[in-house]
């Protein structure tokens, strides 16, 4: 099997970490230790349907400019986020098992502008990005299944083609 | 007013906002963990279908925890809307809903246009647009932008990232010119 290279434009989310994690945790632990995310998911998915974010109709409304909703929870999300961030940096906060936090920079790719460009035609579209498909599929529209069926092949897709287009 | 019904009205963005921004935040300090959802999407192509794509090589049990994440998404989106779901109706801009009966969407009853999200619909002209298409969009696009709203617009920027920021205008752009170019267009096409 050829290994794909975990380069930071590659590494999923675009995130250099394949320095520190520890390929020996048993499975057992790892999975008891991944259920933090599940409970962090859980809320999340939460506060989707509960701010109406998963709504087709509210991304709708965003990019109509009829309402600010969208836009102050965006921006609002970004500016605590922002805070964090910098908070972490400047004292040095470690993470619960004592490591140095680490973010991995964004490199630049003709790709955030091409696939971006289709992101957005498809967001528009399904109203939806990726987390909130998830939070819709659990609130009972089971058809949305067929929409992260299709995300998943498009993924695949570009997996597929990935050699043959601009980055 | 009890505290059931209190959580049970339609949250509002300066709630939900900082709550969405303070994943951030904690997945970063409880396992050292960057905020992207799309990911997951790649994760489950390395995990079903890798095929002879070196892109789907890697390690992906390493990175399971964002699908640990998106399935806590998914249970979240069930115990909202079994549990704490808005009482009273979904409340609409105005605006916004004339353009969308003067497109052809009737029901604004829920969260989703029932016209177009309906099981029926699933091998229609409706169904191909605005599951399959548009689904193959947001996952085909979010990887070749690498992110997507979370890893980008809100990740990234958190971060200061500019590629980021150039992504988040790149989402917009194609949200604005989906909603005011082609929507009308594939309205006509359904209808």
């Amino acid at each position: 099997m050829q290994q794909a290279p975990l380069t930071p434009d590659l590494v999923p989310g675009g995130s250099e970490r394949s320095d520190k994690l520890s390929p020996s945790i048993p499975t057992t632990v790892s999975a008891l230790a991944n259920l933090k995310y599940l409970i962090v998911g859980l809320v999340f998915g939460l506060v989707f349907v509960k701010a109406e974010i998963i709504s087709w109709f509210r991304i709708q409304e965003m990019f109509r400019l009829d309402s600010f909703h969208m836009y102050g929870v965006i921006g609002s999300a970004i500016l605590v986020g922002m805070a964090s961030v910098y908070l972490i940096k400047r004292f040095d906060l470690k993470t619960m098992q004592g490591e140095t936090v680490r973010i991995a920079p964004k490199s630049f790719t003709k790709g955030q502008v091409y696939g971006g460009l289709i992101f957005g035609l498809g967001w528009a579209l399904t109203g939806a990005c990726p987390g909130p498909l998830f939070a819709q599929i659990g609130s009972g529209y089971l058809v949305i299944g067929m929409t992260l069926l299709s995300a998943i092949a498009g993924t695949w897709l570009y997996g597929y083609f990935r050699n043959h287009l601009p980055h | 007013m009890s505290f059931l019904e209190f959580i049970s009205q339609p949250w509002p963005w300066y709630v939900a906002g900082p709550l969405i921004g303070l994943t951030v935040p904690i997945l970063l300090l409880i396992g050292n963990k960057s905020f992207g959802i799309s990911s997951s999407l790649r994760h489950i192509c390395a995990a079903c279908l890798p095929a002879n794509i070196s892109f789907f090589h890697y390690n992906w049990k390493q990175e399971a925890w964002n699908l640990f994440f998106v399935v806590g998404v998914l249970i979240g989106g069930f115990i909202a809307t079994r549990f704490l779901a808005n009482l009273n109706p979904f409340q609409l801009a105005p605006a916004t809903e004339t353009a969308l009966r003067s497109l052809g969407i009737q029901d604004f009853s829920g969260l989703m246009p029932a016209d177009l999200f309906a099981v029926s619909n699933l091998f229609t002209l409706k169904g191909l647009f605005f599951f399959v298409i548009g689904g193959l969009m947001v996952g085909f696009g979010t990887r070749w932008a690498g992110g997507c709203t979370s890893g980008h617009a809100i990740m990234g920027l958190s971060n200061l990232q500019w590629p980021s920021l150039v992504a988040t205008i790149s989402f917009m752009a194609g949200g604005f010119a989906m909603t005011h170019l082609v929507l009308p267009f594939i309205f006509k096409l359904i209808n």
